[in-house]
């Protein structure tokens, strides 16, 4: 045993290092994004995200074409079709007369997009006739294609036709018909050619000649721009998609941003309470995540009634937050809870730490994590319940476009003008793929747990 | 044990009263009239209808009334479908939707279980690529986008072939349930590949997969009596509210594959303000919903004592 | 490596038994569940056209409601009702009026006389009897059974006040002579009285299965009873329906299949058109978008005028700006219905309307159309401006308010309705407020007013002029932007008792023009539909009045 001397008892000096701390400290949201960073799939995500928003956002700054306008020269025009057109006079009704001889079924004047005129010599045995337009020759299964007029009366020999007629090839037939509308044979048929024309009023309207332009009739001309082609009512699918990007992820983001702030206030106020509070707070949560969620989302958009020139946006954004904030409460209320037992909320409180200091400094930040996955993988089930709304008639209403009420209008016209569907379609895909991936790399970055896997 | 049934029987009961008020007074409120139609009709005969259907009563009689009804179980005669009982519509139509519903849900639980454990088995390479693919098609693309892609594979596929293979639409017979529940399915399927593949590989880096491999135990025998069934265990948990959710959203499903189940008739009711017939569907459905949860739960008790324990 | 596909490839080899277990289970409930499905679902008869059974499938759009021809409003319920029962007269093959139960009829210009047939039959094998014609008409106009098609039955005489519940349903004027000779008395004279009685109201009810079925009559198939070419054997609700030859049926000209079957009910277009692509049902609509399939298909496409007229009505109540005509004229020089339907529609066998009356309708001696040709309508944005600011100055106001444009939820009509938004934005610089609501939304704002201009249609109930001609009469309840003249309340007194055919068509040319004068609508279109038929069955047919399709003159060639 040695023996200790007053000297002993001297003061130390206060050492300047004691610990030489090589790497910076990291805090868990620092980690968190480190990581983030470091996964792959997370990071093209969030590359995803930002194009969408700055599509939806910067994109009609830099395309800025009335999303309302109807070319109607132009209807379901496909991406990348020729836009080359020839000016003509405008459209004057015809009456059927022409100087050229008719021996059989005739193209009268140049067949245009505007109409395509025929004529044909009376046929044999017949009491009327039907004429039909098809886009193959018609065969020997004499498939005559598109039945577009009938007439019973053997004196009408002459036929306009004005049905949504494009550049392309068609073939006419006349059929001759008996008096009960039997058709009979010795069919006449004729190939034609119909040529993409504009009128100069109508260029004029659309802007695509200055008021100096000597252009006339015959001259050609380009038509308007559609670089994604247009819809069933010509009107420019590229603005459209932002417009309709606009809606969705308003309706994509703001509801579950919405649910989940009211969850959050909701659930910590049952959590932290506790007791009988947090019972009946709790039972209430409850009765509304029994309610069969599909069916009151329909029930609930009918029920606001959407008046006139409304859009339904609003209601559909209130339908979802009324339905969807009890998981979220849940959620927040089941962390709490926990966190609420953990060491450091004791010590923080032995250390006279203030109500309010526990909540905002430990608690809501120690859900953050959790709640920040919960948003990612909210927004992706957001967008998708709205396109199944408007998939059965119940979504946003028209003239506002969604994505999902353009692709449910894409679907009808699925066969013929497919880009109509594959847009907006691929647009949803790509939000709930990327927001999902997200949701993943979030989920891995924010839990500790995983810190040593993957 | 019992007990604690009772309370969440009585729990439940409390429950559906809160769904079939909420119905009631949503019902209520929807603008519009029920009993108009194509050709007006003269005073006399709406005044008729009128109390044929009690809607000549205020309304917190009429609350009282259909509480009253609800409690025998009658949901009343739908307004649309004049002499039928929404009783009867209920047991004509549901059925359908919990038969693809179940089928549905098989589909997703197999495809998701051998999916899932075939990519962790292959981890990054070519089988795993090739079904993540498909996983996440079948979470990114809306499902009537499927479904109607479907129907039009159908009939490529029979065309090509040149007989009908499997029926393009319809109800009654085998071939003619396979596609739906196949497409109803296929969400859960992507999400249920997932979890396993996330199970699996979680389960091989657990310290007693690492021990059984230092024993010298065959890899085989690893695979089956550790691996697959510690990963398949968190599955099995979440196949309860899949059920659920799959049987009261086959409506997309339903309306493109012409399926006369339950959630194709609530839309066309929707569509014709059929007071009773939504009220019905939606205090069903929610019943249901409600009744399958608590079964659920019931079961987990026998199975897992902490929960009994818990309450 | 090695070692890692090594242990990869023993698990996979683990996992295919697994498979196959899994895969002998899941076959094990797939045959259970289809054990219970067969109970809930539909009659499959394998194909469109089944040779052997004489028996061909079909889809029908929309479960009806119920049965019961008196009280049947929508078209499911007539397509039915159309096969499985018989008036007194009914259509034949080339839409002409056609014996039916009643063997001969008068019609005089105070009431009509039918005589039953005494080989007409119900399915149960006991005689139709003039009993039961005067049960069922009794039955339709008592205000306790709420049918909302009374009003057709209104030329007997008191079936108005007997149906207001002014006088007890006895004393309607119609009244069973003996078992085989029906006696009415009218109202006021009514010539068309032959065409109306074709219409399923006036269908016969037989009392005592009426009474036996303690109020459910028409909800189930043993529930009815029939009198028609076919029997409705089976009906699983919502899903299918069998129909049988009728053994009793008298008319040998009609009803040639043993079997028609519904296997499927559901009214999406394209699942339709993908059910008779894959040879499943014998006939299918097809709309615009489907017409290249059908093209490169080489199917054999056809089409028919469905009867009915679409129109944009104006509210003229009080207080709107669509009451003013200078305003209601602007818009209807504005626009082009020729343009919606080539350019907007697009739909092959729609027609650019012109007229209240459709072109089918019947005039003297061919088509009312051609025999009184509608003022011509152009479009002309010089003379509708110059309108429009008349109307500014007759309303005193400088802006026009947002107008409401009420539309149904059909992608059909908001296709229309955004068009016009933008056309009336275009052309006349007004706002258009779109206001699509679900049926009885719409309905229900269409009878209280709440709109501008609502987007409505109309179908023809009989085959005579009037069923579109007293639409705007100011006592028609359907006459729902509450049009009101007395010049058209007088013509439409004409066209109701004038027995003179000339004088009463004079007058319905009348009311088309004081229609396009007074601006009442503004027309859309004529609504057709193009279809294809199995080429092996045969004598098929649309109809504009009546059942849409009709199956009754239908066989199958055999080849």
């Amino acid at each position: 045993m040695s023996v200790l001397t007053p000297a002993d008892f001297e003061r130390i000096q206060y050492h300047q290092k004691t610990q030489n701390i090589s790497r910076p400290s990291l805090s868990y949201w620092s980690d968190a994004w480190i990581r983030l960073k470091g996964n792959k799939r997370t990071l093209f995500s969030l590359y995803l995200i930002v194009g969408l928003l700055a599509f939806t956002i910067l994109g009609p700054v830099f395309w800025n074409v009335d999303p309302a306008f109807q070319d109607l020269d132009q209807v379901s025009q496909a991406p990348g079709t020729s836009r080359l057109a020839i000016i003509v006079n405008d459209y004057e009704a015809w009456n059927g007369e022409s100087d050229i001889s008719i021996d059989a079924l005739r193209l009268v004047d140049r067949a245009t997009t505007m109409a395509v005129r025929l004529k044909w010599d009376t046929l044999p045995n017949a009491s009327g006739y039907r004429v039909y337009r098809n886009i193959f020759p018609v065969g020997p299964e004499q498939a005559y294609g598109i039945p577009l007029v009938e007439y019973f009366d053997n004196t009408v020999l002459f036929f306009e036709d004005r049905l949504d007629l494009k550049p392309r090839r068609y073939y006419y037939s006349v059929v001759p018909m008996d008096d009960r509308g039997n058709l009979l044979d010795g069919y006449q048929s004729i190939a034609v050619d119909p040529i993409r024309v504009t009128t100069l009023d109508e260029a004029r309207s659309k802007g695509l000649l200055t008021n100096e332009s000597t252009l006339q009739a015959g001259d050609s001309i380009n038509l308007s721009l559609h670089p994604l082609g247009t819809d069933y009512l010509g009107r420019d699918m590229l603005a459209r998609l932002m417009e309709g990007a606009r809606v969705s992820l308003f309706i994509g983001i703001g509801a579950p941003s919405l649910f989940i702030l009211f969850g959050i206030f909701y659930g910590s106020v049952a959590g932290f309470i506790g007791g009988r509070v947090d019972q009946i707070l709790m039972r209430f949560a409850d009765f509304v995540v029994a309610l069969p969620f599909l069916l009151f989302m329909i029930l609930f958009k009918i029920a606001f009634g959407i008046g006139p020139g409304e859009s339904g946006i609003f209601p559909m954004l209130v339908a979802l937050v009324v339905l969807m904030w009890p998981a979220t409460a849940r959620l927040v209320r089941g962390q709490i809870l926990q966190i609420r037992e953990h060491g450091y909320i004791g010590a923080s409180q032995l250390l006279g730490a203030k109500t309010n200091y526990l909540i905002f400094r430990h608690m809501l930040p120690n859900t953050l994590g959790v709640v920040l996955v919960t948003i990612t993988f909210a927004i992706p089930s957001a967008i998708f319940i709205e396109a199944f709304l408007s998939f059965v008639g119940m979504g946003v209403a028209p003239p506002t476009p969604s994505w999902g009420s353009m692709s449910n209008e894409g679907i009808k016209n699925m066969l013929t003008s497919p880009h109509e569907l594959i847009l907006p379609a691929i647009l949803i895909s790509v939000t709930v793929l990327a927001f999902n991936l997200l949701g993943d790399g979030l989920r891995d970055a924010l839990d500790a747990r995983l810190r040593n896997q993957e | 044990m019992f007990l604690y049934t009772l309370k969440r029987l009585f729990q439940g009961l409390v429950t559906v009263w809160f769904i079939a008020t909420a119905t009631f007074f949503a019902m209520h409120n929807v603008p519009g009239d029920p009993l108009l139609n194509d050709r007006a009709v003269s005073e006399a005969i709406r005044a008729n209808l009128e109390s044929k259907y009690g809607l000549d009563q205020p309304l917190s009689t009429q609350y009282f009334i259909y509480l009253r009804n609800l409690s025998t179980g009658d949901f009343g005669i739908s307004f649309t479908q004049e002499n039928r009982e929404v009783n009867d519509i209920i047991r004509e139509h549901f059925p359908v939707s919990a038969i693809l519903g179940i089928l549905a849900v098989v589909f997703a639980a197999t495809g998701g279980i051998l999916f899932g454990a075939l990519t962790a088995i292959y981890r990054n390479r070519l089988p795993d690529f090739i079904i993540m693919i498909l996983v996440i098609l079948g979470i990114s693309v809306p499902s009537f986008v499927i479904a109607a892609m479907s129907q039009l594979a159908l009939v490529s596929l029979n065309d090509l072939v040149g007989t009908t293979i499997l029926p393009v639409a319809g109800w009654g017979t085998i071939l003619h349930m396979l596609t739906p529940a196949l497409v109803l399915g296929l969400g859960t399927m992507a999400y249920l590949t997932r979890l396993m593949r996330s199970s699996m590989l979680e389960v091989v880096g657990s310290d007693y997969i690492r021990t059984a491999r230092s024993k010298g135990v065959p890899a085989p025998r690893i695979f089956t009596k550790h691996q697959i069934r510690n990963a398949i265990l968190p599955v099995v948990t979440v196949l309860g509210p899949s059920i659920a959710s799959i049987t009261t959203g086959g409506f997309v499903v339903e309306l493109v594959f012409a399926i006369p189940g339950l959630g194709r008739y609530f839309v066309q009711a929707v569509q014709q303000l059929d007071y009773t017939v939504i009220m019905g569907t939606t205090v069903f459905y929610g019943a249901f919903l409600v009744f399958m949860v608590i079964l659920v739960d019931v079961l987990y008790g026998f199975i897992d004592p902490r929960v009994r324990l818990e309450k | 490596m090695d070692k890692r596909s090594n242990y990869a490839g023993s698990a996979a080899k683990q996992l295919g038994v697994y498979a196959v277990y899994l895969a002998v289970a899941m076959a094990l409930i797939v045959y259970i569940l289809a054990f219970f499905a067969g109970t809930s679902g539909a009659l499959i008869n394998g194909g469109a056209i089944n040779e052997e059974r004489n028996s061909i499938t079909i889809a029908l759009a929309e479960e009806p409601p119920q049965l019961d021809s008196t009280r049947a409003t929508d078209a499911s319920s007539f397509i039915v009702i159309a096969h499985t029962m018989e008036g007194l007269i009914s259509y034949d093959d080339n839409d002409q009026l056609t014996p039916g139960v009643a063997e001969r009829w008068e019609i005089r210009d105070n009431g009509a006389t039918f005589w039953i047939r005494e080989e007409a039959r119900w399915s149960d094998g006991l005689p139709v009897t003039a009993h039961d014609f005067e049960y069922a008409w009794k039955r339709v106009v008592d205000p306790a059974t709420a049918g909302e098609y009374a009003f057709i039955l209104y030329p007997i005489k008191n079936a108005e006040a007997v149906n207001r519940g002014d006088l007890p349903k006895e004393a309607l004027g119609v009244r069973a002579v003996s078992d085989l000779v029906l006696q009415v008395d009218f109202e006021r004279p009514t010539p068309y009285f032959d065409k109306l009685v074709a219409f399923n109201t006036y269908y016969p009810v037989r009392e005592d299965f009426f009474v036996s079925t303690n109020g459910r009559y028409g909800a189930d198939a043993d529930m009815l009873l029939f009198n028609g070419p076919y029997v409705l054997t089976e009906w699983i609700h919502g899903a299918s329906m069998l129909w049988e030859k009728n053994p009793y049926y008298w008319n040998d000209e009609k009803g040639f299949l043993d079997e028609i079957v519904i296997a499927y009910i559901t009214n999406d277009v394209n699942a339709n058109l993908n059910l008779f692509k894959d040879g499943q049902i014998v006939q299918t609509s097809l709309t615009a978008p489907m017409l290249p399939t059908a093209m490169e298909q080489r199917w054999q496409i056809d089409r028919f005028m469905d009867g009915s007229l679409f129109f944009l009505e104006f509210n003229h109540r009080e207080g709107r700006v669509t009451e003013n005509l200078n305003f209601r004229k602007a818009l209807l020089l504005a626009q082009d219905p020729s343009e919606l339907v080539y350019k907007v529609l697009k739909e092959a066998s729609y027609l650019p309307a012109e007229s209240l009356f459709p072109v089918w309708i019947q005039g003297l001696q061919g088509a009312f159309r051609k025999e009184y040709p509608v003022p011509e309508h152009r479009m002309d944005l010089e003379r509708a401006r110059e309108h429009l600011e008349r109307a500014k100055l007759e309303l005193g106001i400088n802006d026009f308010p947002p107008i409401v444009l009420l539309t149904g939820d059909s992608s059909l009509s908001l296709l229309a309705a955004e068009y016009y938004q933008e056309l009336f934005k275009k052309n006349l610089g007004l706002e258009l407020r779109i206001d699509a609501q679900i049926f009885k939304q719409r309905l229900a704002k269409m009878t209280s007013g709440d709109f501008d201009i609502v987007m409505a249609g109309w179908g023809p109930d009989y085959f005579d002029a009037l069923t579109f001609g007293d639409l705007f009469s100011s006592w028609n309840l359907n006459n729902r932007g509450r049009y009101q003249s007395e010049q058209m309340d007088d013509l439409i007194r004409i066209a109701q008792s004038e027995l003179d055919p000339k004088k009463r068509m004079d007058a319905f040319s009348s009311i088309q023009d004081l229609i396009y004068e007074d601006v009442v609508i503004v027309p859309m279109y004529e609504r057709g539909i193009s279809f294809v038929v199995d080429p092996r069955l045969k004598g098929f047919k649309r109809r504009s009045v009546g059942p849409q399709v009709d199956y009754n003159y239908a066989y199958i060639e055999r080849l």
